[in-house]
C-alpha cells in the first residue's frame, strides 16, 4: 500500500518536473526570467529532491532493480545540479567567462572533437597509460624484492611512507628539463607518482595473510614462491587494488600539471593552459569535462576488476 | 633508549636506505653532469681526466642534477642567511605557501565534517550525495586549479583565497569520508542504549558519535593536510605567481636554475613532512587525553 503510494508520487514528481523544468527553459530562451521563473525554478530542486528522498526510501525485492535504483539516485541529483547550473548562470546573465552554462561547453565539445582527440591521445593514451603501467609495475616488482628482505624492508617503508606524502608533482619541470618537452616527461612524472603508493601498499598487503594460513602452507610444505602466488598474493589484493585506484587519478594529475611546464602545442594540460590565457573558458571546460570522464571511466574500471578479483573480500559479499 | 632497543628498531635500516639513497645520488651527479665537463674541455681543446671532472661536477652552476651539498648550501644561504621579509628568502616563500594552504585545510575539514553529519544523519543526502563526493575526486582538480585562479582574478578575488579554494576541494575528501566512516563507527549497542536513555539526536552525536569519530578524523587530517599543501602549490604556478614555492618551483624552470627548483622542492618536502608530524602529535595528545591511546 505505502510502496505503491510512493512509486504514484514519485511518477507525478517526474512528470511535474518535466513540465516545470520544460517552462523554465521556454522562458529562458526568451531572455528575461521573470519571478515565476525562479519560483518554478525551486519547485523543480523541491521536486527533485522529493523525488530522490522517495527513491531512498524504498525497499525492492529484486536486486537488479535496488542496484538500478542506487544509479537512478545520484544521477537525478547531477542533472538537478546541470539545471541549476544552466538556469542560474543564464538567468542571472553571468559572463561565460566566469562561468559557461553546460549547453554551451556541451556545444564547444561537440564542434572541436578533433582538437579533444588529440589531446586524449597525447596525454591520456601516451603519458598516462605508459606512466601508469610502468610507475605500478615497478612499484609491485620493488615492493616483491623488499618484501624478502625485513632489512629492507625496515628501512624503506619509512622513508616510503613519508615520500607518498610529499608533493611530488613538483618535480615536474625537473624531469621536463631531463627528459624533454614530449610525453616521455609526463610519463617521467607519473611514474615517480604512482611508483610509492603502489609500493606502500603491496607491502602493507604482503603482510596481510594470516600467520594460520602462513602456518598451513608451510605444514603443505610450500615453496616460497608457491606461498607467495597461492595465499599472500591473493591475500594482498585489497590493498593493491586501492593503489591502483589512487594512482588512477594521481596519473592524470600528474601529466596534466606537468605539461605546464612545457609542451608540444598538443596535449590536454597545454589546452587548458593557453585557453585559460585567451580567455576560452568553454573549451578549457570542454577539456575538464573529458578529463572528468576519462578519470571516472579509468577509475571504474579498476573497481570493476577488483570486484571480480576480490570477490570473497567482506565489502563485497 | 637504549642501545639494544637502537638495533632492533628501525633506526639503523632507514639510515642504511637513506645512506645508500645519497650514495646513489652522488653517484647520478656525476654520471650526469660529466658530458658537460667533457664538451667544456673539447672546446677549449684541453684533455680532461677522470680526477678533474669528479670535482667539477659537483659544483657546477646550472648542473642537470645539483649535488646534495650544494642543495643544502643554496637551502641555507636562502633561509638564514637572508632576512625573512626579503624576496629571495625560501621562508618568506614558505610562509606565503603555508598560509593558503592552513587556510584552504581548515575550510576544508570543516566542509567535509559538514558532509559526514548530513551524510550521516539523512538516507537522502547519503544515497544522492555520497557517489559524487566520490566522483568529484576522478576529477583531477589539480590540472584546472590555474583556470580556477585566472578566473577568480577576472572577479577580482585575488591572494590567498583562491589557492585555499583549491587546497580545500582536495581536503574536503579524505575528511568527509574517514569522517561518515567514523561518525559510524559506534557499536549497534551503544547506539541501543542511547536510544534506551531516549537520547535526543543531537545527545546521540555529541556524547557518542562525535567522541568515536576522533581516531578517524585524526587519520583523515594527516592526508588532508598533504593533499592541502600540494594543492596550494600546484595554485601558484599558472598565474606567474610571484610569491611562494610553487612560483620559486616555476621561475626555477623557466631560467634553468636547477638548485633552485630542487631547494624549493626540498622545503616543500620539509614542510609536508612537519606538518603531517604536528597533525601525528596533536593526535597522540587528543587521544591520550580521551583515553583512547593505545
Amino acid at each position: 500500500m505505502n510502496m505503491q503510494r510512493s512509486v504514484v508520487t514519485s511518477i507525478l514528481a517526474v512528470i511535474g518536473i518535466w513540465a516545470a523544468a520544460a517552462f523554465v527553459f521556454s522562458r529562458l530562451a526568451d531572455g528575461n526570467m521573470a519571478t515565476s521563473g525562479w519560483l518554478l525554478t525551486i519547485m523543480v530542486w523541491l521536486m527533485a529532491w522529493f523525488l530522490v528522498h522517495n527513491l531512498a526510501a524504498m525497499k525492492f525485492a529484486s536486486r537488479f532493480t535496488s542496484i538500478a535504483i542506487s544509479l537512478v539516485i545520484p544521477l537525478i541529483f547531477g542533472l538537478t545540479l546541470l539545471f541549476l547550473w544552466e538556469v542560474i548562470t543564464r538567468g542571472l546573465g553571468i559572463p561565460s567567462v566566469l562561468l559557461p552554462p553546460p549547453s554551451q561547453i556541451a556545444g564547444r565539445i561537440a564542434s572541436s572533437t578533433d582538437i579533444l582527440a588529440a589531446d586524449f591521445q597525447q596525454t591520456f593514451m601516451k603519458a598516462v597509460l605508459f606512466g601508469y603501467a610502468m610507475g605500478c609495475g615497478l612499484g609491485f616488482a620493488v615492493a616483491i624484492l623488499v618484501d624478502r628482505s625485513p632489512f629492507l624492508r625496515k628501512g624503506l617503508m619509512p622513508i616510503g611512507n613519508l615520500v607518498a606524502a610529499l608533493p611530488i608533482v613538483g618535480t615536474a619541470p625537473i624531469m621536463v628539463m631531463w627528459f624533454g618537452f614530449d610525453w616521455q616527461s609526463k610519463a617521467a612524472v607519473v611514474i615517480i607518482m604512482t611508483f610509492f603508493p603502489m609500493l606502500v601498499n603491496t607491502v602493507a598487503g604482503l603482510s596481510a595473510s594470516g600467520h594460520m594460513e602462513r602456518d598451513l602452507m608451510r605444514t603443505y610444505a610450500s615453496s616460497y614462491w608457491q606461498t607467495l602466488f597461492k595465499l599472500r598474493l591473493p591475500a594482498a589484493l585489497p590493498f593493491i587494488f586501492n593503489a591502483l585506484k589512487i594512482n588512477s587519478t594521481l596519473a592524470l594529475i600528474g601529466a596534466i600539471v606537468a605539461e605546464f611546464f612545457g609542451t608540444p602545442i598538443v596535449g590536454m594540460g597545454f589546452r587548458i593552459s593557453t585557453e585559460v590565457g585567451r580567455m576560452n573558458v568553454d573549451m578549457v571546460w570542454a577539456e575538464i569535462a573529458m578529463a572528468a570522464l576519462a578519470g571516472s571511466i579509468f577509475y571504474g574500471l579498476v573497481s570493476l576488476i577488483e570486484r571480480r578479483l576480490t570477490f570473497w573480500h567482506p565489502s563485497y559479499r | 633508549m637504549n642501545l639494544t632497543s637502537i638495533l632492533k628498531g628501525s633506526t639503523i635500516p632507514v639510515l642504511t636506505v637513506t645512506a645508500a639513497i645519497f650514495a646513489i645520488w652522488y653517484a647520478s651527479v656525476v654520471w650526469l653532469n660529466a658530458p658537460f665537463e667533457r664538451d667544456q674541455a673539447e672546446r677549449a681543446g684541453k684533455e680532461i681526466t677522470f680526477s678533474q671532472i669528479l670535482p667539477k661536477t659537483m659544483a657546477q652552476k646550472r648542473p642537470v642534477i645539483p649535488a646534495p651539498h650544494q642543495v643544502i648550501a643554496e637551502i641555507w644561504k636562502t633561509t638564514v642567511m637572508k632576512k625573512i621579509t626579503s624576496k629571495r628568502s625560501l621562508i618568506y616563500h614558505a610562509w606565503i605557501t603555508l598560509s593558503s594552504t592552513l587556510l584552504g585545510f581548515l575550510l576544508g575539514t570543516i566542509l567535509g565534517i559538514a558532509l559526514a553529519v548530513g551524510i550521516v544523519h539523512s538516507m537522502t543526502l547519503d544515497k544522492s550525495l555520497m557517489p559524487w563526493i566520490i566522483t568529484s575526486q576522478t576529477i583531477p582538480i589539480l590540472a584546472i586549479a590555474p583556470m580556477i585562479i585566472v578566473v577568480l582574478n577576472a572577479v577580482g578575488i585575488q591572494g590567498l583565497l583562491p589557492k585555499a579554494f583549491i587546497s580545500m576541494y582536495l581536503s574536503f575528501f579524505p575528511v568527509a569520508v574517514g569522517m561518515v566512516k567514523g561518525l559510524r563507527s559506534p557499536d549497534v549497542l551503544h547506539l541501543d542504549l542511547m536510544h534506551t536513555y531516549s537520547a535526543t539526536k543531537a545527545q546521540v552525536f555529541w556524547k557518542l558519535r562525535w567522541p568515536s569519530s576522533i581516531p578517524f578524523l585524526f587519520t583523515s587530517l594527516k592526508v588532508a593536510i598533504a593533499a592541502s599543501l600540494v594543492g596550494a602549490i600546484v595554485g601558484e604556478l599558472p598565474t606567474g605567481a610571484v610569491a611562494g614555492l610553487g612560483a620559486r618551483l616555476l621561475a626555477g624552470s623557466y631560467y634553468g636554475q636547477t638548485i633552485q627548483i630542487w631547494s624549493a622542492l626540498f622545503v616543500a618536502a620539509f614542510l609536508a613532512a612537519t606538518l603531517v608530524w604536528l597533525i601525528g602529535v596533536i593526535d597522540r595528545a587528543v587521544l591520550k587525553r580521551m583515553g583512547m591511546a593505545q
